[in-house]
């Protein structure tokens, strides 16, 4: 007799002995992602309001950083839509960039995790059953292409590099007599936007085995074994991380785009 | 004070069964094993119930309490909400044998096909070796499982799709996470983690952790850095290429 033949029946979706309210969790990461995911699409379209200048700032979007081609500052390859790009679309900056912090966040093993419970209910929570009886994992294509996740981490870190670089210029203000030292409500949205974004990304279980985990004997790699004690310190919180720096990159994005429409108004505090 | 309290308990076997309801007075300080030991001294003396050490070490007494995986002699009764029955059955991962028992012969069955230890030359004349301590530090941790197979049963991937002809589970994860990032291991398991032993069933969940009483961090410290480690044999060029070209030594 095969041996899946001697164990009990695969229980109905949804059916359990808990008597806990399992469901809120996943409700709950369902419409957090959800919301993060419409309100990110729809920022990254606009193509608009992504930079505010008026009082002298220089904030720019993190949907939009780095800004390849634009009409702001920061544009570094022009201020027109690359000459590439197919007339019957509508351009935005975001487009370019977007997919890499999103691939970032898709591939990551805690999202990993937690979607495959919120949006496939694969299982919807621990010992709950499930709505489908085949299962493939993540060994056979499309959940195989997670493996790419490090490939992802590569290019966010110079994400955290160009965002930190973008909270610096947050701090400098223009006006008649030249640029000056300046902190305002929206500095410091940005700055936090950088260190949540990279207290995330410098967690990341695969850069946590890239510096120093790949290794069994760390104590003949002494800077290895600090790196891996380093991220590994991160990568205790990297849920917390994950979802404190989802929710601010998209207000990152809100208050500047309220600003630039004149509905919320920057204060400088010096 | 004594409060009475209804117990939810299954009874049956490999054909069949159905919950039956106890109902019984508890007193403070008592676990979920004591309940059931003493429903079986009074009520249901053909009761069966594994147990062994009663002190969280032995991991016998596993079963589901209140539809999650636990040691019945760890979990206190004044965790649980008694204003409504409690229920007891066995674990849902492997074949019933009576009541609560359940046939965990399949764990010790995978284990015997998973590479040994195997290490390398001794470093002393004597046959003995010399390692660090943080060397040993991130596998010790693996070291504290009780082999309570509770990690096994909440894995939905043996307990809601049945692969145990292909998935070996987290428990096993654990174990070759112990051999393969041992300092003195020779060893390679990394082909069959990814063929035989089926790593990539893992979709992360994390419910092998919560449910572990031993409170080893399973998901996040044994199988993605040996999913990680699998990338690096199988998915990923700019590490074959790293591996030809940086210098050896």
């Amino acid at each position: 007799m095969p041996y899946a033949d001697t164990l009990p029946a695969q229980r109905k979706f949804g059916q359990t002995t808990r008597p806990d309210a399992w469901w809120i969790q996943p409700l709950l990461v369902f419409l957090g992602f959800s919301a993060f995911i419409v309100y990110s699409t729809w920022a990254g379209v606009q193509g608009t309001n992504y930079f505010l200048d008026a009082q002298g700032q220089d904030y720019l979007s993190p949907f939009y950083s780095p800004e390849l081609w634009g009409r702001t500052g920061h544009s570094l390859f022009g201020a027109t839509q690359p000459s590439w790009w197919p007339a019957f679309i509508k351009f935005s900056p975001a487009f370019l960039i977007m997919w890499i912090p999103a691939g970032f966040r898709f591939t990551c093993y805690y999202y990993r995790g937690a979607y495959y419970k919120a949006f496939w209910a694969d299982p919807i929570n621990c010992a709950v059953g499930e709505p489908r009886k085949t299962f493939l994992g993540e060994r056979y294509f499309p959940l195989i292409i997670q493996n790419v996740h490090r490939y992802f981490l590569y290019l966010a870190l110079i994400f955290i590099v160009l965002l930190s670089h973008d909270a610096w210029r947050g701090l400098w203000f223009t006006d008649a007599t030249g640029k000056h030292f300046g902190v305002a409500v929206g500095s410091l949205v940005l700055i936090i936007n950088a260190v949540l974004l990279a207290s995330y990304t410098l967690g990341c279980h695969s850069l946590r085995h890239l510096v120093g985990g790949f290794l069994d004997s760390k104590s003949k790699a002494p800077t290895c074994a600090k790196a891996y004690s380093c991220v590994g310190c991160l990568n205790k919180r990297h849920m917390m991380y994950a979802w404190f720096s989802l929710f601010w990159v998209g207000f990152t994005d809100l208050y500047i785009r309220l600003c630039s429409l004149g509905i919320w108004h920057d204060v400088r505090l010096f | 004070m004594n409060k009475t309290v209804t117990f939810r308990i299954w009874r049956g076997d490999a054909t069949g069964g159905k919950f039956v309801d106890y109902t019984t007075e508890i007193t403070e300080g008592l676990v979920v094993l004591d309940v059931v030991h003493k429903i079986q001294a009074t009520q249901a003396n053909d009761l069966a119930c594994r147990w062994n050490c009663k002190a969280g070490k032995c991991g016998s007494c596993s079963a589901e309490v209140n539809g999650m995986p636990k040691l019945m002699c760890m979990t206190r009764m004044d965790t649980l909400d008694i204003s409504k029955p409690i229920t007891i059955e066995p674990m849902r991962a492997f074949p019933s044998i009576r009541d609560l028992v359940t046939d965990v012969s399949w764990n010790f069955r995978v284990k015997t096909k998973i590479k040994k230890f195997k290490p390398r030359t001794p470093d002393a004349p004597d046959g003995s070796w010399r390692m660090q301590q943080e060397d040993v530090d991130r596998v010790q941790e693996f070291r504290k499982c009780i082999e309570c197979f509770l990690c096994q049963d909440v894995c939905h991937v043996l307990r809601d799709h049945h692969k145990h002809e292909e998935f070996i589970g987290p428990r096993f994860l654990v174990y070759t996470a112990a051999l393969e990032m041992h300092p003195l291991d020779t060893e390679d398991r990394l082909e069959e983690l990814k063929q035989a032993h089926g790593i990539g069933f893992c979709n992360i969940t994390k419910c092998c952790t919560k449910v572990c009483p031993e409170h080893i961090t399973i998901t996040d410290n044994a199988i993605i850095p040996l999913k990680e480690r699998v990338v690096d044999e199988y998915y990923d060029p700019f590490g074959w290429l790293w591996k030809a070209l940086r210098p050896k030594g």
